[in-house]
């Protein structure tokens, strides 16, 4: 077992959940909490591997995986803002929509065989350094570079710019946001709309780079609903989602990895010799996420932070509460 | 005279304005929204079928056709009722106090897992009594349901963590779990699947009573139904005749005024999910004596806990009503079965819930076309 190989492989697993976790982060920001992400992500997922199969262009699969992940995210924006639907209840229809849809028009595409995938590269001088650069640096998919520029930039825009100051106040007080002139259902729309093509490109991420081919619901297997988890213990916060993401591809990829040797650490592999012990390995990233959740929730309680203050609430002008 | 006509370049002119319902709207009122929003979803699901290359009238004709088209498809549609009846209990009770399990899948196959652990581990002997194989079979499904119910229960009163995403979570983990048990220490012969149960470990089925009513010859409708409909009697009896159901629906209804009459959340938030728990189990120890008569994965993690949430909220919640939609969706999964795409029945049932909350708000708003005033 090589860990460099292991992180390397995480970095780009992570990737996945990085674009998710972002875009489900800035949702929530405006205040609308979209629990469609596993279904977003399938229909991106699906959406850009047979668009890539029919026209052999990775770059038009991922277009369309978005847009499509995008346009499917705003019948959740139509039924919590406009008709004032409970969030909850509208983001799990949306996952099996997104479910339904993806497999529906998936079908036969997992006998599609190979398809052009997006470029690897290395970056030169940056892939010298040591450890950093063979795991951050070296022959990664160009989404993987893409995923880094997002972190810093989600966070100067959420916390430095005007914008991201509308953002944060239509989440937390969007009366005052609306007092102020803000367009606070149009901004919402706007921002559901974005966490909906963040979530078709996390989905394009893993069918055209990561894992590539169209595998039904084996394509995401909860990491949808693994990402909405960690948004809730990245404290709504993008470097804190990018940490948390990054450790859960390491730790996917470290499943994969640590039942083939024969040798583990000088001992016998249990893992090796006892092959259905396998299953229990399977089950680690769902239940980090739950310890995760209880961490992030815990720190909530002490520190008195906590979610987007408006995050579930429908805004209606006029009427009582936030 | 187009130009004055077209409502873009006239003054004035409609607009939709949403008021606030203020009265109750007539009792028929609901029920006719719901059953639009059904035929809103079928036309919808209809024309994503023709864009996938389906027909979708040959689909629908289908659907209907091979689950209510004869008395054995009937029953073969009660029987895939059964477990959804269950599992929509199970989430009924717990969105009652706005308590979001979605883990009844999960909690149906811990269910299935208890079941089989009396046969399989043996707890008891294969020459026990049906009389006393089937009650401890259905307590053993109870607390496996119950017990995975009862840690997001826990997780959320202690930690205020969120329940959706716990219990989801738990669903994947009691997947692997089975799986364990079922590719590794039950494992019949290498197949992924265990041996089969002895016949006094299953539940009694119409057709084997074939010999003295020659009607129910082939019929497969087991006792599994006759437990949900029990259940559903229990469950409206606690929700809506018993003290602790007053709790749960004022806990639902109004969180605040709940905890200023003393009532203990955090408590009820925990044996809310453990009964939720326990029914989803008690459909899973159903299916699994039921129907499938040996623990294996593929039948049992077959998305049942997932149609319960749809079938609890098309249902309102009430368990009379949940026996009734339970059936609708049976047929919609058995027929689904051999149409092409494959997806079909998931996707329709994707629409069905969505039309279904977006037209809630028929329900509580008044839409009203308003003429503009003609300015100048």
């Amino acid at each position: 077992m090589d860990f460099i190989i292991i992180f390397q492989a995480g970095v780009a697993t992570g990737t996945v959940l990085l674009f998710a976790t972002i875009g489900e982060l800035l949702t929530e920001r405006s205040g609308v909490l979209n629990l469609g992400v596993e279904g977003m992500m399938l229909i991106g997922a699906m959406t850009g591997f047979s668009v890539t199969v029919a026209t052999g262009n990775p770059w038009l699969g991922l277009l369309a995986a978005m847009l499509f992940a995008g346009l499917v995210s705003q019948i959740h924006a139509l039924i919590t803002i406009t008709l004032h639907a409970d969030q909850v209840v509208s983001g799990l229809a949306l996952t099996f929509l997104g479910t339904g849809i993806s497999l529906v028009l998936g079908e036969g595409l997992s006998k599609a065989g190979t398809v052009a995938l997006l470029p690897s590269f290395s970056v030169p001088l940056l892939s010298q350094i040591p450890i950093l650069g063979p795991v951050f640096f070296t022959r990664q998919s160009i989404l993987v570079y893409i995923g880094y520029f997002l972190v810093p930039v989600t966070w100067y825009f959420i916390n430095r710019t005007r914008p991201g100051l509308h953002l944060r106040a239509v989440g937390e007080y969007p009366a005052a946001a609306d007092a102020l002139g803000i367009n606070v259902h149009g901004m919402r729309y706007l921002y559901v709309f974005i966490g909906g093509m963040l979530a078709g490109l996390a989905g394009a991420t893993i069918s055209l780079a990561v894992a590539p081919g169209w595998f039904s619901e084996l394509t995401t297997a909860g990491q949808g609903w693994i990402a909405v988890g960690l948004v809730i213990f990245a404290q709504w916060d993008p470097v804190r989602a990018a940490v948390g993401s990054y450790a859960f591809g390491a730790l996917r990829r470290l499943i994969l990895d640590i039942q083939g040797p024969t040798v583990l650490f000088g001992f016998a592999n249990p893992f090796y010799y006892n092959p259905y012990w396998g299953f229990f390995l399977q089950m680690l990233p769902y239940a980090f996420t739950v310890i995760v959740l209880v961490i992030g929730s815990r720190e909530a309680i002490r520190k008195r932070l906590g979610s987007p203050a408006a995050l579930g609430n429908t805004y209606i002008r006029g009427e009582r509460g936030l | 005279m187009t130009e004055t006509t077209s409502p873009k370049t006239r003054r004035g002119g409609f607009r939709l304005q949403l008021e606030p319902r203020l009265s109750e709207p007539s009792r028929w009122f609901p029920a006719a929204v719901s059953l639009g929003a059904i035929f809103v979803a079928l036309v919808l699901g209809g024309i994503v079928i023709a864009f996938a290359g389906g027909d979708p009238f040959r689909s629908y004709a289908h659907i209907a056709r091979a689950s209510f088209g004869s008395l054995g498809v009937i029953s073969d549609t009660i029987v895939k009722a059964t477990p959804i009846i269950l599992t929509a209990l199970a989430c009924s009770v717990a969105f009652r106090m706005k308590l979001w399990n979605i883990g009844a899948e999960g909690q149906f196959i811990m269910g299935a897992f208890g079941a089989s652990a009396i046969v399989l581990t043996p707890i008891l002997p294969a020459e026990t009594p049906r009389w006393l194989f089937v009650p401890v079979m259905m307590l053993a499904g109870m607390l496996g349901g119950a017990l995975w119910g009862f840690i997001p229960g826990y997780l959320k009163a202690k930690f205020n963590v969120n329940e959706i995403i716990s219990s989801l979570m738990l669903n994947y983990i009691a997947i692997a779990w089975i799986n364990y048990w079922i590719f590794g220490v039950w494992s019949e012969g290498g197949f992924q699947m265990s041996a089969k149960f002895p016949d006094n470990a299953w539940l009694p089925r119409l057709l084997d009573y074939a010999e003295s009513i020659p009607a129910f010859r082939g019929l497969t409708t087991h006792a599994g139904l006759l437990i949900g409909i029990l259940a559903a009697f229990v469950v409206w009896l606690v929700i809506y005749r018993s003290r602790w159901g007053y709790e749960i629906r004022l806990i639902g209804d109004n969180p605040r005024a709940a905890n200023y009459a003393g009532i203990n959340i955090a408590r009820n938030v925990i044996f809310v999910m453990m009964l939720s728990g326990a029914l989803a189990g008690l459909g899973g120890m159903s299916e699994v004596t039921g129907v499938v008569h040996r623990l294996q994965t593929s039948p049992i993690a077959a998305g049942y806990g997932f149609t319960g949430i749809i079938v609890a909220w098309l249902a309102k919640l009430h368990p009379a009503v949940v026996i009734l939609v339970s059936i609708l969706f049976g047929a919609l999964l058995l027929a689904g079965r051999e149409i092409q795409p494959s997806g079909v029945p998931k996707m329709i049932q994707g629409i069905i819930l969505v039309s279904l909350i977006a037209s809630d708000f028929l329900l509580r708003y008044r839409v009203r076309l308003i003429r503009t005033e003609v300015e100048g």
